[in-house]
């Protein structure tokens, strides 16, 4: 079951400053607290937005300059922490498809690809000059062309790098590896059949 | 050439190359909790598919578990209800998905409570030379055994359960040499919190991390987890200690452990999964245990970390423009003031708990110094043991009396004030010692709470002082006999 490819993701941008925004800061802990993802696009960066809030001024996700920003511009390792998707899928609720950034949390990463949303790594100061375009000029259209590696901001083009195979998963529609995953069930059988030590183990026991 | 562990244990596991290149990985131990894998048995459901092996899951509940019930909260073979209702709807919600495929459970309230990366441990079910995930960013720590453990998000869980395997990408291998004797009063946490304040948050992006050195091949399994816990908070998905006779002696008669007649062709398989002598690294970083010195967060990020004796840094400390941004914005929410010692800062929190720092060997190392001590007035102590083996197994020994006469809340197992999920928070922007592992804005539950993180002994000494303090000083520590010193 091939899923659309993701070649190219065009949108105005979500310029969202700050190093090491880790994934209880995306969606703290106590949102955490469900059964279901669904209520997450509420919570996204809650906290950090109450915190605008009070010192008058507004978070990029309640800025009306930004809303329905597509590409969110981030900084160093975005995403750092705990392995929770739910940070992953609160971005993608609030409208975002695409991220670019100097560097993201592994986890964080794999998350994103899984829902077909690219992390772009830009050289620092390319990743600079986006974000600063976006807050003179909120209007810019930013294009993460995930096939040939370019970001276009207005008139500028960067590079960016991703994995190689990230790259084509997303390119095949591929982000979502389950059919490919369960397409191979021999290959598997003969995997299991020669870890011995998924035979060593005693007798289940009584599970409590 | 020889090979590493890691790269032994990912050819050993490996099913095929993905179309896009990505390796089909298979995942030996599965083990699933309450947050982050109802959903993914939801997945399942919406596409129709099973748990391809129930039998090599475990699940457990432990980030909502409240802590303030009786330890043993069950009535013959059913578990209590939580009064937390939303608590209790998770839990139910992953008990009846392990119901319905047959999964182990290692049940809320029971004997084999606790949380995650402490019981699968304690029961011998993480072993040398398997692959492990886990949808949880600290199974990182099953490495301390050399299995290769991957902290996964809920789209892997469900791949997991529906094929156990796992679509993903080679890590590099760097090596994490730390040589030499700890002095007295440094341990593995300051060990950890020294590498990560070194190499930085993201150095490990991409890396596994290996472990090694002298002072590593001393550590005790127990130590060695603290170590690989913390691997992803300096962005390593995957950190490993290389399996030896500590690792063996450990395992051997734990409930899971390989049977008798399994256990010789055990070790020999184990053995022949370590790293050889002459395997090649993406990359060594070094370090000398002497030079490490009991270490605390000031800041955000697990890397803002300094000696307990260190100044806080000013913003133009910071080597990269991202740094001093970061120093800025930690200063700035921690209330602190650059240049100020982190000794004398003041705490009303202090916890001492979480799968880093919660095990038996911590409490048995802070109730070693504790006797004759009292919590400072006005500070909130709490010690939630890692697990119900932990705090049983504590109890026996009395460890739980040394910690109530000292004025400590001994509390029943479970996540915790590491993050805040059940009631154990921080109330405003109060300050807390913490043992676990992670200082992020808001992490113990409150969105302007503040966390130092330090080993368990330091934690003590700062709730005894109500404020950061050098443990050496307020314990009269002695250097630990030490054979090779003069
Ligand atoms: S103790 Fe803390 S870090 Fe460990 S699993 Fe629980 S919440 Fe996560």
């Amino acid at each position: 079951m091939p899923l659309e490819s993701i070649a190219r993701v065009t949108g105005r941008g979500v310029p969202l400053r700050g190093e090491d925004v880790d994934t209880d800061r995306i969606v703290p802990a106590r949102f955490l607290r469900a059964v279901t993802f669904d209520d997450l696009g509420r919570h996204a960066f809650e906290d950090a937005r109450a915190e605008a809030r009070s010192r008058g001024t507004l978070h990029p996700f309640d800025d009306p300059r930004y809303a329905g920003g597509a590409v969110l511009l981030v900084g160093r390792n975005f995403g750092c922490g705990s392995s929770r998707e739910h940070a992953a899928r609160a971005i993608a609720k609030r409208g975002v498809r695409a991220l670019v950034g100097e560097s993201f949390g592994d986890i964080f990463a794999g998350n994103a690809t899984a829902l077909g949303i690219p992390c772009a790594c830009v050289a620092r100061e390319d990743g600079d000059v986006i974000l600063r375009n976006v807050e003179v000029e909120p209007a810019t259209m930013i294009e993460v062309d995930v096939d040939r590696l370019r970001i276009r901001a207005g008139e500028r083009e960067f590079a960016f790098h991703m994995p190689v195979a990230v790259q084509r998963a997303l390119l095949d529609g591929a982000w979502d590896p389950i059919a490919d995953l369960l397409a191979r069930e021999a290959a598997i059988g003969a995997t299991a059949a020669r870890l011995d030590y998924l035979r060593w183990a005693r007798p289940k026991a009584e599970t409590e | 050439m020889g090979r590493s562990l890691f790269d032994k244990v990912w050819d050993r596991h490996t099913v095929g190359e993905l179309p896009d290149g990505r390796t089909q990985l298979f995942i030996g131990l599965h083990y699933v909790h309450e947050v982050t894998s109802p959903q993914a048995f939801a997945m399942l459901d919406d596409l129709g598919l099973g748990v391809r092996m129930p039998e090599r899951t475990v699940a457990t509940v432990d980030h909502v578990v409240p802590t303030d019930l009786p330890m043993r909260r069950r009535e013959g073979a059913r578990r209590l209800p939580f009064s937390d209702a939303v608590a209790e709807g998770m839990t139910a919600a992953l008990e009846s998905a392990a119901k319905r495929f047959g999964i182990r459970l290692l049940a809320a309230g029971s004997e084999t409570a606790g949380v995650v990366h402490v019981v699968g441990p304690e029961l011998g079910l993480t072993q040398p030379g398997m692959t492990l995930a886990c949808g949880d960013s600290h199974t990182s720590t099953h490495g301390a055994f050399g299995s290769i453990a991957f902290g996964i998000g809920t789209t892997q869980v469900r791949d997991v359960l529906a094929t156990q395997t796992l679509a993903a990408r080679r890590l590099a291998v760097r090596r994490i040499v730390v040589d030499g004797s700890l002095g007295p009063g440094v341990y593995a946490k300051d060990v950890i919190l020294h590498v990560i304040r070194s190499l930085g948050t993201s150095a490990g992006a991409g890396c596994a991390y290996e472990f090694a050195g002298s002072t590593v091949d001393t550590l005790s399994m127990e130590e060695r987890m603290t170590l690989c816990n913390m691997a992803i908070e300096g962005g390593a998905r995957v950190g490993y200690c290389n399996p030896d006779e500590t690792t063996f002696a450990f395992l051997r008669g734990r409930p899971h452990a390989p049977a008798r007649e399994a256990w010789d062709g055990a070790v020999d398989y184990w053995r022949s999964m370590a790293s050889d002598g002459d395997a090649s690294y993406d990359g060594v970083a070094r370090f000398d245990a002497a030079r490490i010195a009991p270490t605390v967060t000031w800041g955000i990020t697990p890397g803002q970390a300094i000696a307990v004796d260190e100044r806080i840094p000013y913003p133009d400390e910071g080597q990269t423009v991202a740094d001093r941004s970061v120093i800025r914005e930690a200063l700035e929410y921690m209330k602190l003031d650059p240049g100020a010692p982190i000794a004398g800062t003041p705490v009303q929190v202090a916890f001492i708990g979480s799968c880093t720092n919660g095990r038996l060997s911590d409490l048995r190392e802070v109730a070693r110094y504790l006797s004759g001590h009292r919590v400072a007035r006005g500070v909130r102590a709490l010690v939630v043991p890692g697990s119900m083996s932990v705090a049983r197994a504590a109890e026996a020994e009395g460890i739980d009396a040394v910690f109530r006469d000292a004025g400590f809340e001994w509390r029943s197992p479970g996540c915790s004030m590491c993050l805040g999920m059940n009631d154990d928070r921080l109330v405003g922007d109060q300050t807390c010692a913490s043992a676990s592992n992670r200082n992020f804005k808001g992490r113990q539950g409150s969105s302007t709470g503040r966390t130092l993180l330090m080993s368990p002994v330091m934690v003590a000494a700062a709730a005894i002082a109500g404020a950061v303090t050098d443990a050496r000083d307020v314990f009269d520590m002695r250097p630990r006999s030490n054979p090779d010193a003069s």
